[in-house]
């Protein structure tokens, strides 16, 4: 069984967002960086898969400038073999058309029989290139996993959907899966990990061309929907002027 | 037509996410005088369509066909591209549903067109069409805009636009064929179920006490705990607490878990991420306690706290018992 792992190098949930004077993207200088969450589970359940199977091969791919390496050792830490760096010079295209194709093009002769990715990254969120990948490369798609079981030269994959509903479906390989969040727990790598990590193979390769058919046009902090009421003062008053206002205000009291 | 929209089956009636899509193309319609029409399918598309007859849509294309009588990705992403082709639209617009995340793209890898998801709003000022998106889980926001000759794949949050403003007319409907192969299915689907709620209703709550991952650790649950007896609230919670193990899925509020409008929703470290508050937005009032001054939640709550919950929720219970 060969597995690619999609990961994405993202702002952390805590990191600051400075946007850029010109208003285009986020300026990356001030960010603290991390792997994208759904795509942590990602790499989880392929390492399962393997480890259940006793062989086989588990890929890191990524794509971006240099800072990405971060997490493309923290893939290998935790135990991907090795890794394949699509290098670009910027944060890459927000087109999910240009990114999937660029990995599709990546990955056309590796033969991979599984193509995990995270549901959606967690800064532009466009949420397709996993999908995108498995029609490009003609192998069967599903999205939104909560579990997998693969045998039989099949995946059967159990998707969320809406409004606590849950559905399995069984797809033949190859096929492309977008993980979501919370179908495992994912593991911390090891310090023998860590250390092994640094004799694995990265393959760094040019990212193929391709015409963005979407662009952000302008990048910017959102306007608050409602006059909100904001409670202030020490702890102690903070507590008092909130159980005043749900007494007199709301009336839940 | 100009505007096609994808309506999507719910159990025999239109998605309410489609009938927001609706509003969207009439406003996109009137605004750029272009010509709308409606598309549905399914094993459903009879009942779908007469539905759909009733607003003010130039037309509504109905497609019989028995490999789409249940979903697959396979299926669905092939019918909607032909029916593109057959009608060129220059918009296709859907509601951002679990199923269109799940085939949509494929529509778009197949026509190489873009797909522009999960807008909360359109602007057509100047003549410049502009769909706007969040981002960073909704701490900021992006004006989108698509490039070349489309038609332009575009999908809408829920509630971006509300159902009841969509207006009434009486649409024509005609059939629509596509041409599938039963080989080009290569899955197969099992019928739905729903996991065990383990009996927490949230949906008929008058308050509720809801913990984020702001609450640090398991350990620190109890404290939530007892603040939701000492007010007589139900206890939920947003996804990550349960994706972490901390409280069963039972309790979890929003796009995947229980929609609530409670009297008073007690938010206590929910960074307020939309998949969060697609399902308590209809909250009468909204109480968020978070140490992040920026964090979204405060964006929709009607009183905020900034400060540390671990310090304030104990505190807080202890004044009102």
């Amino acid at each position: 069984m060969k597995i690619a792992v999609l990961v994405k190098q993202v702002p952390g949930s805590e990191s600051p967002l400075p946007i850029q004077s010109d208003q285009s993207w986020v300026d990356e200088g001030g960010i603290a960086y991390v792997m994208n969450e759904s795509d942590n589970y990602a790499l989880e359940e392929a390492l399962q898969i393997k480890e259940q199977n006793g062989e086989g091969e588990v890929v890191v791919v990524s794509l971006g400038p240099d800072r990405i390496q971060k997490v493309i050792r923290e893939g290998l830490a935790k135990g991907a073999d090795r890794a394949i760096h699509i290098k670009t010079d910027t944060a890459g295209s927000v087109d999910p058309l240009v990114t999937a194709s660029q990995f599709a093009d990546a990955l056309k002769d590796e033969n991979f029989d599984l193509i995990f990715s995270g549901l959606q990254s967690d800064d532009v969120g466009m949420g397709q290139t996993g999908v995108i990948m498995g029609e490009l490369m003609g192998m069967a798609t599903a999205s939104l996993a909560m579990a997998t079981e693969v045998g039989d030269g099949k995946i059967k994959v159990k998707r969320e959907l809406e409004a606590g509903w849950f559905q399995w479906v069984s797809l033949s390989l190859p096929a492309s899966i977008t993980i979501q969040s919370g179908l495992n727990t994912p593991r911390y790598p090891s310090l023998k990990g860590i250390m092994g990590a640094k004799k694995k193979e990265i393959t760094v390769i040019e990212p193929s061309g391709g015409d963005a058919k979407q662009s952000l046009d302008k990048v910017y902090v959102p306007q608050s929907e409602k006059q909100t009421v904001m409670i202030e003062g020490s702890v102690d008053q903070q507590v008092e002027k909130l159980v005043d206002t749900m007494r007199n205000d709301i009336k839940v009291l | 037509m100009d505007i096609l929209i994808i309506l999507e089956d719910n159990n025999g009636n239109i998605h309410r996410m489609g009938l927001e899509s609706i509003v969207a193309a009439q406003q996109l319609g009137s605004e750029l005088g272009l010509s709308t029409g409606a598309l549905v399918m399914g094993a459903n598309a009879d009942a779908l369509a007469e539905e759909a007859s009733q607003y003010n849509v130039d037309e509504v294309i109905k497609v019989n066909d028995p490999l789409l009588a249940s979903y697959s990705a396979d299926g669905y992403s092939e019918a909607v591209k032909q029916i593109i082709e057959q009608e060129n639209p220059t918009y296709v617009l859907f509601g951002h549903t679990y199923q269109v995340r799940d085939y949509a793209p494929r529509v778009s890898a197949k026509l190489m067109k873009p797909f522009l998801v999960d807008n909360v709003a359109l602007s057509t000022e100047g003549g410049k069409v502009v769909f706007t998106k969040q981002m960073f889980n909704a701490k900021l926001f992006s004006d989108v805009i698509p490039s070349g000759e489309g038609p332009y794949l575009v999908s809408f949050q829920s509630a971006a636009f509300s159902a009841d403003n969509a207006a009434s007319g009486s649409a024509s409907v005609r059939e629509g064929s596509v041409n599938l192969d039963a080989s080009m299915i290569k899955t197969e689907s099992e019928e739905p179920f729903q996991e065990e709620a383990g009996g927490v209703d949230l949906t008929s709550a008058d308050l509720i006490v809801s913990v984020g991952r702001g609450i640090g650790k398991e350990e620190n649950i109890p404290l939530a705990q007892e603040l939701a007896k000492a007010l007589g609230a139900e206890l939920a919670s947003s996804r990550p607490v349960v994706d972490a193990g901390w409280l069963p899925s039972a309790h979890q509020v929003g796009s995947s878990g229980q929609s609530v409008s409670p009297k008073m929703y007690l938010a206590l470290g929910i960074s307020g991420a939309i998949q969060h508050v697609v399902g308590m937005k209809g909250s009468k009032n909204i109480v968020a306690i978070n140490k992040d001054p920026e964090a979204p939640i405060f964006e929709i709550a009607d009183y905020g706290v900034v400060g540390d919950v671990l310090e304030i929720v104990p505190k807080l219970t202890e004044a009102l018992q």
